[in-house]
Parts: C-alpha cells; sequence; structure tokens
C-alpha cells in the first residue's frame, strides 16, 4: 500500500488525478477501521494531515466554509453557535479520541447512511466543494448521498470545504444507540427552523439507503405554521400538528432490520425523534424569537462531556 | 460517577497488622499506573529477534465438510515459511478442557464459523495473512444444528459420532454434552399444598466476556527440542498439559510463562492460539509470535452459555416456597469446553439462595453448530440467576407482597440445605444483605436537572443529557422518563466443585538482602487482573513480618496454582502462599531458638513466636531479634500444596452430592431511568452488598464488585453476540457487541460484610462472581418496575420494550 502524503492542496489534487484509486485519509476513523477489518485494501492512501487549509475554517456573513478536516471537537467547541445542529451531532460522534480525529468531509466521504454529520447538513443547508485538477464544483448535499456508502464525487475530486448556512433559528439533533454514548446510530434526526424564510427542514439518518429530507413532513409543517400564523404569534403547535409531522417523518423512512435494531423500531423511532425535537426547537423559538439562532444548543459544554 | 454514594468499607478493614502492608490493607496494584498510562506490557507486545507472525485461517462456514484443502500456493509466497493443516499434525491431534473433542485444525469436517482449518508463518504478518487467503479449501455445506430441536430432532446430524467421554453413557442423545437432574423431596405432593403457582419461560443471550487484551503469545524453540511459550492464560499447567501431547513433547520441555493479560473473564481458559504458534515454532526452528485481531478475537474464544430455561415456583398463601422444578437448556456449541462444568453449576445453584425442600430440577449442554461456549465469570449461575429472580418477582406480585420480603421470607442462612442436600455450613447472609441494600438512601430523582451547571452536553438549558436514557445522543430531556426499582440476590460457588482435586502451590524463600530480610513469592498464578500478586504480597508480609515482597513472573517452573477462575486464586493460591509462609516461618523461628537460645527465654519457653516489622517477637509484642540476625546467610524455602477441603460428584440420577467448596452471596438494588417512548434505559444506580468472608484487599474487593456489577449491567441492556439461525455470527466487534461505557456505568455503592467462613484461609469468600449475577436480574427488575412489561429476555433491547421488533 503507498501512503501519498501531499503538502499542498494542488499536489493533493495532483496525486488523485494520478491515483484515481487512493482513498483520501485524515483522521482515519472510519478508512482505519476498515483496513483493519480488512475489509478494504486500496493501493494507494492519501493522507491530507499535511494540507492545511483542509484544518481551517471561515465564517462569513451566510455560511461557515468549514475545511474537510476540521475535527469534531472543533466544530463543538468554536461552531456551536453559527452551527447548532452540527454541533449536537459532533457531540453524538464516538469518543473525545474519534472527535479530536474525525471530520465532516471524512463522514461525507465515507457517506455512510449512519454518518451523524449528515442530517445536519441537510436540514441547515449546506454544499459540498469538490475539486479536481479540472476544477471546482459546489453539490448541494441534497444531491451528494446516492447510495449506501456511496457519494457524487468523481474518481479524481477531494473535497475542500463544505459551505454551511449559518443557523437563523434553533436547530436539533438526536440519534438513537443502544448505549449512552460511543455509538453508531440506530437512526438520528435532525429538524432546523428557517424564521427568515418562514421554513422548517427535517432530516433522517439510517432508516434508508441514505440520508434524506422528509420533504413531505417538511411542507406540511411549513404550510401549518403558516395557516396558524404562528411563525408570528410565537403561538404553541397544536399537538395534532405535531403529530401529523411526527407521523410523516415515519411514514418517509425506508429502513431496514439489521443487528442494530428492527425496521419497526427505527420508524417508531424517528417519529418519536420528531416529535421531541420539534417541540424543542418550536420552544426555542418561541422563547427568544428574533434571536434565537443556536440557542438550543448554544450553551452546551463540549469540553465537559465524558 | 457523577452522584455516587460514598461506598462503606467498615473502618476494621482498613486497620493492618503491625507489619504494613498486610492483609486487610488497600495496598495499590503493581500494574496500576502502568496499565493507565499505556506503559504495561500485554502479551501482545511480545518480541523476539527474527520471530515469525503466524495467521489463522478459519472457516466462513457453521457447519460443513472438508473436501479438500490446497495450500500450495499459499507456500508460494516469498517470506512464507510453513502452512500446516490438519494432516501435519505431529502427534495428538484433539484437545480440550475436560474432554478432548476439538481439533487443533480441522480435520474432514468444521463445526462452527471460525473454526481453525489451517496455520501460516511468515517474516510479517501481512505476509502470513495474505498466504492464508490463498489456501484453497473446498467445503461442502451441511445442515447446521442450532438448538434443542434441531439438536435433539428424529434424523438430527451427530456432530461428534463415536463419543467414549465419561457423559456419553448417561446422556439421551449424542448431541447433549452432559446432562444433570436434581431431585429431592415430593414435588406433586407439595404442588397439591400450593396456593400460588407461577410459571415463566426465560431466554439469556451470547454474552462475551469482552477483554480487551486479544488472544496473544510468542512461542520460542528451544536448544533441547522443547519449546518456551509466552502468554496470556487464566491457567498455564493446563495449557501446558493440552500441549505436550499436541506436541508430542514430555511435560517438561513444554514451559510456559505467563505474559501479561489483558482481562480473562474465562475467556482463556481454552487453547486459542497456543498450540498453533507452538507447532509453528517447531516447524520452523523460529520463534513465532501469533496475536488476534478485534475480529479474529470473537472467534477465537469461548462465549458465555446462550441459555433457555422454564421455571415453575409453588408458594403457600404468606408467602413460604413450597417446590420449584426448572430446566435449563444451555448452548454449548461445537466443542464440550467446560460444558459439563457449567451444568453442574447451572442445577445445583438453579434454585438460589433460597430454602424449598422440593425440588425437580434438570439441566443440560447442547452440541451445536454454534460458536463454542464455556466458562465466563458466573458460569452457568448468572443463566439461572436471572430466570428465578424473575420468578421470585412474579410469585411476589401475585401475592400481593413486597419482593424483598418475599426474599427474605425464604431466603438461606447458615445451616440451610442446597437442593443436592449439601449443607451450607458457613454464614449466608441472604436476607442481611437483602436488608442492606434496601436500606441504601435513594439516588435523586431528576438528576439531570440538579446537575452541576446549566446547559450541559447536547441540550436545552438546564438539561443534562447524561444522566438521561439515551445519553449524549440527547434523545430526550425527560420526556417519557420512568423512573423503576428492582432488588436480586444471587449464590455462587467458589473454587472448583464436584470432585475436582482442586489446588495451589506456591513457593516461599526468605533470605536477607542488603540487610534486610525479603520474602521472595513465586506461584504459577496468572495474573490476569484480579490482584492476585498484590494479594499474595500482602499475605507473606502479615505472615513474615517484612516489608520487602518480591513477586517472581508465573511460569510452570513451580507446581500449578489452578485456574485465575471460580472466585477461587485469593482462597486457593492465597491459601497456598499462607501455607509457605508458616513453613518459612516456623523455620525462621527454630533456627532462631538454636542461634538465641541462651539470650532470652522466650526462646525456649515453648510459647509462640511471631514475626512481625523485621523481627522475631514474643506474643506480648517483645522483641527477641532482628529476622536478619537470626538468618544470617541461610535460605529458608518451602514449596507447598494446598487443596480446599474434598467435594463429592453429584448423583447421576438424583443430584445429591457435597458438590461445592463455598458459596458467595450478593445483592442488588437496581435504579433506573427508561424512556418509555424510545426503549432507551439509564442504570442510574445499582447498590451492591456482599459478604466476603474478609476482605484481603478492600479496594480491589471493591474493584471486583463493581467490575462484576457492570459486567452483569451489561447482559441486561446491551451484550449479545448475535448468531443467526444459521449459526453465523453477526457482529464480532466492538462498534456492534457494546458493552458500556463509563456513561452506561451508574453508580454503585457497595456494601462490605465480613463473616468468616471457619473452613477457608483468612475466613475469606471468593468476590469476583457473586456480583455478576444478581446485577442483571436487577436491572431487569428496575425496567419491569418502570414498564410493567414482562420482559423474559435479556438484554433486554429497546424494540422489547416498544413492541417493535
Amino acid at each position: 500500500m503507498e501512503f501519498l502524503r501531499p503538502a499542498r492542496w494542488e499536489e493533493a489534487l495532483a496525486a488523485k488525478a494520478e491515483h484515481p484509486g487512493a482513498v483520501p485519509i485524515a483522521g482515519g476513523t472510519d478508512v482505519m477501521v476498515e483496513i483493519n477489518f480488512d475489509q478494504r485494501r486500496p493501493e494507494q492512501l492519501l493522507d491530507l494531515n499535511r494540507v492545511t487549509e483542509l484544518h481551517e475554517w471561515e465564517t462569513g456573513e451566510e455560511e461557515v466554509a468549514l475545511g474537510a478536516c476540521v475535527p469534531y471537537t472543533r466544530i463543538i467547541e468554536d461552531l456551536r453557535r453559527e452551527l447548532p445542529g452540527l454541533a449536537l451531532a459532533a457531540h453524538t460522534v464516538g469518543s473525545p479520541q474519534i472527535r479530536n480525529r474525525g471530520s465532516v468531509g471524512g463522514n461525507l466521504g465515507a457517506a455512510s447512511p449512519a454518518g451523524d454529520s449528515h442530517p445536519p447538513l441537510l436540514t441547515a443547508g449546506a454544499e459540498v466543494e469538490a475539486e479536481s485538477v479540472r476544477g471546482s464544483r459546489r453539490i448541494p448535499v441534497e444531491d451528494f448521498f446516492t447510495g449506501v456508502k456511496r457519494n457524487a464525487l468523481a474518481d479524481d475530486e477531494l473535497i475542500k470545504r463544505v459551505h454551511i448556512k449559518k443557523a437563523s433559528g434553533p436547530q436539533q439533533f438526536s440519534k438513537i444507540g443502544t448505549r449512552n454514548a460511543m455509538v453508531i446510530a440506530v437512526c438520528g434526526f435532525s429538524v432546523a427552523l428557517h424564521p427568515e424564510s418562514r421554513s422548517v427542514r427535517a432530516a433522517v439518518g439510517s432508516a434508508a439507503p441514505t440520508p434524506f429530507r422528509a420533504l413531505a413532513a417538511e411542507d406540511f409543517l411549513g404550510a401549518a405554521l403558516e395557516e396558524e400564523g404562528l411563525w408570528d404569534s410565537g403561538g404553541a403547535l397544536p399537538p395534532s400538528v405535531t403529530k401529523e409531522f411526527a407521523g410523516l417523518c415515519s411514514a418517509a423512512c425506508n429502513p431496514i432490520d439489521d443487528v442494530r435494531g428492527s425496521a419497526a423500531y427505527r420508524r417508531h423511532a424517528v417519529g418519536v425523534m420528531a416529535r421531541r425535537t420539534l417541540g424543542w426547537v418550536w420552544d426555542d423559538y418561541r422563547g427568544g424569537a428574533g434571536s434565537g439562532a443556536g440557542r438550543a444548543a448554544g450553551d452546551e459544554g463540549g469540553s465537559r462531556c465524558a | 460517577m457523577p452522584g455516587a454514594s460514598p461506598t462503606r468499607i467498615p473502618t476494621a478493614l482498613t486497620q493492618g497488622t503491625v507489619t504494613k502492608g498486610g492483609i486487610g490493607e488497600s495496598t495499590l496494584r503493581p500494574d496500576g499506573t502502568l496499565k493507565v498510562t499505556g506503559e504495561f506490557a500485554y502479551a501482545s507486545d511480545l518480541w523476539h529477534e527474527d520471530m515469525l507472525w503466524g495467521c489463522t485461517l478459519r472457516s466462513p462456514y457453521p457447519h460443513a465438510e472438508i473436501r479438500s484443502v490446497d495450500v500450495s500456493e499459499a507456500l508460494k509466497l516469498p517470506g512464507v515459511y510453513s502452512v500446516m493443516t490438519h494432516d501435519d499434525l505431529p502427534a495428538t491431534t484433539h484437545f480440550g478442557l475436560e474432554i478432548h473433542d476439538q481439533p487443533v485444525l480441522a480435520k474432514d469436517r468444521v463445526r462452527y464459523h471460525g473454526e481453525a482449518v489451517a496455520i501460516v508463518a511468515a517474516d510479517h504478518p501481512e505476509t502470513a495473512r495474505r498466504a492464508a487467503a490463498k489456501i484453497r479449501v473446498e467445503y461442502a455445506e451441511l445442515p447446521p444444528v442450532h438448538d434443542e430441536d434441531s439438536a435433539t430432532g428424529p434424523g438430527a446430524p451427530v456432530l461428534h459420532p463415536g463419543r467414549d467421554d465419561h457423559h456419553a453413557p448417561h446422556v439421551t442423545h449424542p448431541n447433549i454434552v452432559h446432562r444433570q437432574p436434581i431431585v429431592r423431596g415430593d414435588v406433586a405432593a407439595a404442588k397439591a399444598r400450593a396456593d400460588v403457582v407461577v410459571r415463566g419461560e426465560y431466554e439469556v443471550g451470547m454474552q462475551d466476556q469482552a477483554f480487551l487484551g486479544p488472544e496473544s503469545g510468542l512461542a520460542v524453540p528451544a536448544e533441547d527440542g522443547g519449546i518456551d511459550l509466552y502468554i496470556a492464560t487464566q491457567w498455564l499447567h493446563v495449557d501446558r498439559d493440552q500441549l505436550a501431547p499436541v506436541l508430542g513433547l514430555p511435560q517438561d520441555k513444554v514451559r510456559l510463562t505467563l505474559s501479561g493479560v489483558g482481562g480473562a473473564f474465562g475467556a482463556r481458559e481454552d487453547l486459542s492460539m497456543q498450540a498453533h504458534a507452538c507447532l509453528l515454532a517447531m516447524a520452523t526452528g523460529k520463534p513465532v509470535k501469533i496475536v488476534y485481531n478485534r475480529y479474529e478475537s470473537f472467534f477465537g474464544h469461548v462465549h458465555r452459555h446462550p441459555a433457555k430455561l422454564t421455571y415453575e415456583h409453588g408458594a403457600s398463601r404468606d408467602g413460604k416456597l413450597l417446590y420449584m422444578t426448572c430446566r435449563i437448556v444451555l448452548d454449548g456449541g461445537a466443542y464440550a469446553s467446560s460444558s459439563p462444568a457449567v451444568v453442574g453449576n447451572a442445577v445445583s445453584l438453579g434454585a438460589g439462595p433460597y430454602e424449598v425442600d422440593n425440588v425437580d430440577m434438570e439441566a443440560l449442554a447442547l452440541y451445536t453448530n454454534n460458536p463454542p461456549c464455556g466458562a465466563m465469570r458466573g458460569f452457568g449461575a448468572v443463566q439461572a440467576c436471572f430466570a428465578y429472580e424473575a420468578q421470585m418477582d412474579r410469585l411476589a406480585a401475585e401475592l400481593g407482597m413486597d419482593p424483598v420480603e418475599l426474599r427474605q421470607r425464604n431466603a438461606m442462612s447458615q445451616g440451610s440445605l442446597m437442593p443436592t442436600g449439601q449443607e451450607v455450613d458457613s454464614p449466608a447472609p441472604v436476607a442481611e444483605i437483602l436488608r442492606r441494600v434496601k436500606a441504601m438512601p435513594m439516588p435523586p430523582e431528576r438528576q439531570w436537572e440538579s446537575s452541576q451547571s446549566s446547559g450541559a452536553a447536547g441540550g436545552s438549558t438546564g438539561v443534562d443529557v447524561r444522566a438521561l436514557p439515551g445519553g449524549l445522543s440527547n434523545t430526550t430531556h425527560g420526556e417519557g422518563v420512568v423512573r423503576g426499582v428492582g432488588y436480586a440476590v444471587g449464590i455462587k460457588n467458589v473454587g472448583f466443585s464436584e470432585g475436582f482435586d482442586d489446588y495451589s502451590t506456591a513457593r516461599v524463600r526468605l533470605e536477607v538482602a542488603g540487610g534486610e530480610p525479603v520474602a521472595v513469592v513465586h506461584t504459577a498464578m496468572a495474573e490476569v487482573g484480579q490482584g492476585g500478586v498484590t494479594v499474595h504480597a500482602q499475605i507473606a508480609r502479615t505472615e513474615l513480618g517484612v516489608s520487602g515482597v518480591s513477586i517472581l513472573p508465573a511460569d510452570t517452573q513451580v507446581g500449578s496454582a489452578g485456574s485465575t477462575s471460580a472466585s477461587r486464586q485469593t482462597y486457593m493460591t492465597g491459601g497456598a502462599v499462607k501455607k509457605a509462609c508458616e513453613a518459612v516461618r516456623e523455620k525462621a523461628v527454630r533456627l532462631g531458638r538454636e542461634k538465641f537460645a541462651g539470650h532470652h527465654p522466650a526462646w525456649v519457653s515453648g510459647g509462640e513466636l511471631l514475626l512481625e516489622g523485621g523481627k522475631v517477637v514474643t506474643g506480648d509484642g517483645e522483641v527477641l531479634a532482628a529476622l536478619a540476625d537470626v538468618l544470617g546467610d541461610e535460605v529458608i524455602d518451602e514449596e507447598l500444596e494446598f487443596r480446599h477441603r474434598p467435594t463429592e460428584r453429584l448423583d447421576l440420577e438424583t443430584g445429591q452430592g457435597f458438590g461445592h467448596v463455598q458459596y458467595s452471596f450478593a445483592a442488588h438494588r437496581a435504579v433506573v431511568e427508561v424512556d418509555t417512548e424510545l426503549g432507551l434505559v439509564k442504570v442510574v444506580e445499582l447498590a451492591c452488598a456482599q459478604d466476603v468472608g474478609k476482605a484481603i484487599n478492600p479496594l480491589s474487593t471493591i474493584g471486583q464488585i463493581q467490575g462484576g456489577t457492570t459486567q452483569g449491567l451489561g447482559l441486561a441492556v446491551m451484550e449479545e453476540i448475535l448468531v443467526d439461525p444459521g449459526g453465523k455470527v453477526r457482529n464480532p466487534s466492538f462498534t456492534d457487541y457494546l458493552i458500556p461505557t463509563i456513561l452506561d456505568t451508574p453508580a454503585i455503592p457497595v456494601d462490605v460484610l465480613e463473616l468468616a467462613d471457619e473452613h477457608a484461609p483468612y475466613g475469606l469468600r471468593g468476590v469476583g462472581e457473586a456480583p455478576t449475577l444478581s446485577s442483571t436480574p436487577a436491572v431487569v427488575a428496575a425496567i419491569r418496575n418502570a414498564t410493567g412489561l414482562a420482559l423474559n429476555r435479556v438484554p433486554v433491547r429497546p424494540e422489547h420494550l416498544t413492541d417493535t421488533r
């Protein structure tokens, strides 16, 4: 196995063009597991750790341009106001050691249906900046996941950054695991309120071949909020609305039975998480309407987690 | 552990002898800091100049005929030194702890997913792996035997034809390894008198020991034609006993030295890579190391027997047990391992720590094409305890009685008879430990609201999700959460039972080094993390009154110490160290009497003389001489064996007999919080009370109890090896075989009782296993209490709590 260590981004792109089979590695929290389990023996590993810009982020007016290799720990500690949903999801990834190494770029590259960062990217609104020696393009995250562990990248492309919309309203993330930490998602759920556009986004992980947005649930809830004038009044959500939203999220799932959980449980749990997380974000919105961005997770103390 | 209630250690426990660091003190482990800082050398760190790496080719099928094996392509790979199959074995071809039914390498047939078929030695582990992948094995799949019906039904394939082991004559089908009934009293008559009858069927999943240090060892061929094996194991001598015939060597040419062991819990009782590494080393003339990775480790050792248990209890209206019946079917998997002994334990301890005069009980272990099962902490008693404690709760509910009171009303005590007819002839404080766990203060409610500051990990302001079911996954901020409380108590035997000649050996030397008397202790005891090395030094200090004790590495140059299992090592090898020290002390005192007879009348008065603080003293504490002066240049050296009192086999029809050496008892109160909508569980607290006879090292005692408690929690809510009906293992990794993290581990307040057992050294009672028993049923009882569900199976999964299977 060849170990390629480009020092600069251009070198990395050149190496990827020369060796389209090369597997990019940064934290190694996915790739090394596959290698250790002998599930994967790539001809080349492309180590991105020396490419410093991949470990940096920029916070702009509208979005955060997150370098592909920025570890989860940085997101938890430094970006929880801008990206509260993603920060909550980052918190549920593995152990502290894994969170120090793993990154959103790696999660997208692996494109596992259980990737924890995927639902909050879908609800926040994000684009994956993919680049090759041929040029650069932005792939809306909705179009990025093409199948189980498959994504829209071409063989010669690398993920450079992920452009994620800064939160304009409360966001939440929940996931089911059969222990209380360090667990792969049985299923996951994220919801984000976008008061500026008076819309809601909801996304589900690990309950279908790819992470997906529950569009019918989003549309239903958006219409219900509009109809009842709740964006302006900040009134309580009618229980029937919450229930219908949860039911639509659940119905959008296409899960399987596997060692981690049954399909029936996944469908059920997505409904419960949808109901609860919607309640949390809506309460947050009502409590701090106008200034609510990221309040849900704004105070969380990542450094204190076990 | 946030919010942990202080653990209570009786103050008497912390007072040592005059000599510092003796028994009763919490001396620290010599390996503790090294392990925490990552510097401890485990068997996987072994290295030798010029060593080769071994690799094992394993069967992808649970049951198949081997049509052919072609190793030619593997041998062509540069760097490969040897490839071996069954046909290359030089001598005895099978091994086993009790029944030699397991082939060193499969011959003609594989019986479980992961069975070893061929081995390779190469100059690099990756080369060995590639070579193994080039071995062509032609299999023809056979129908798998996977449960009692398929094992004993008409036309079932016989997995071990031509059995000649000593259980073969009394089993009703050749796919039953061993069957043991216990019949006592008159169940039919008692049944007629019973006011209340409860029946239940229970199931226990396959738990893995999940030790952290995978199987590893290094075999070095010696110039004398023998072999030196450095190995992580639980019992050096029984490894040697099985290895020597396989290698075709006399026992004295097979020398084993214990290497760093990363946990065991029963999983290292059977051979894993030992024979393979030795065979490859002999074939190549080079040192060979084999270390399993985590995936292979799941196939490389036995697991806890999954069990199906059918129980019936009858009681009078006032809650007195009149009779009980049970049938316990254990899945032993493809090879016998320790299944016969597990059967004996399951049935003899199957009524629990209760007095019940009329019983009709039966346990059996099956041969199937599932992974082999054998020893794991709790050893047959764990499965039974889950079932009988569930029954006690059902009975209490049926009677409208408090579950603790019902248990106390039937609790055995010193003098009670076991179902085997054996009298419990040392303290059995069953009612008292139940009283104690019940009396402990309850943990505060809604701790997720009360914890330190607002807005802790992952949730809305004021909610600490770490204190909630789902933990960091942020699934609830209190919604759907219901608290439940449950109790359980268990009984475990200590030491090897049923007539086994169970002994330990210790060699103790006393000499002067650098002007100070120093004791050197040499045993073959496998230190697997239990703290034996700490305890041996404490015993030597107490018995010889010296502060300097050195513990030699464990090896086969000294007599057997028996297995580090069955909660027996402090009792047995501790007992042997004590006995050897006493002999050494006697010689030292005699030496003093000879040397200093004229110096003080006490030397010749015949009164007892003691060794304390490096001095010879009278019973009144008067100092007669420095031990160093008594010894001078003399070296006192004693190697002695220690045996516990004999036990006897259980009668094959009635199950009567003096089967066990000693019993140990623990009780738990579990407090859980269940997210009833999502089926997720947070165990808030697992309070334990246990009688340990004498806490030789109180800190280690607490550690054992907390560790056993946590392992029981794992079985209750998450730990299971999933095997599909075809016999394939579905989750051989720590990604999907989940064990508790620190966030799953509750506060574990421990109340230690010390009621001496007069038969045991220092009155001590084996500690390590009893807490593993009652922890599981206590947690499940608490979940039942929170949810109202029946829950007859462990581990309890979210699907069971939400009816979404």
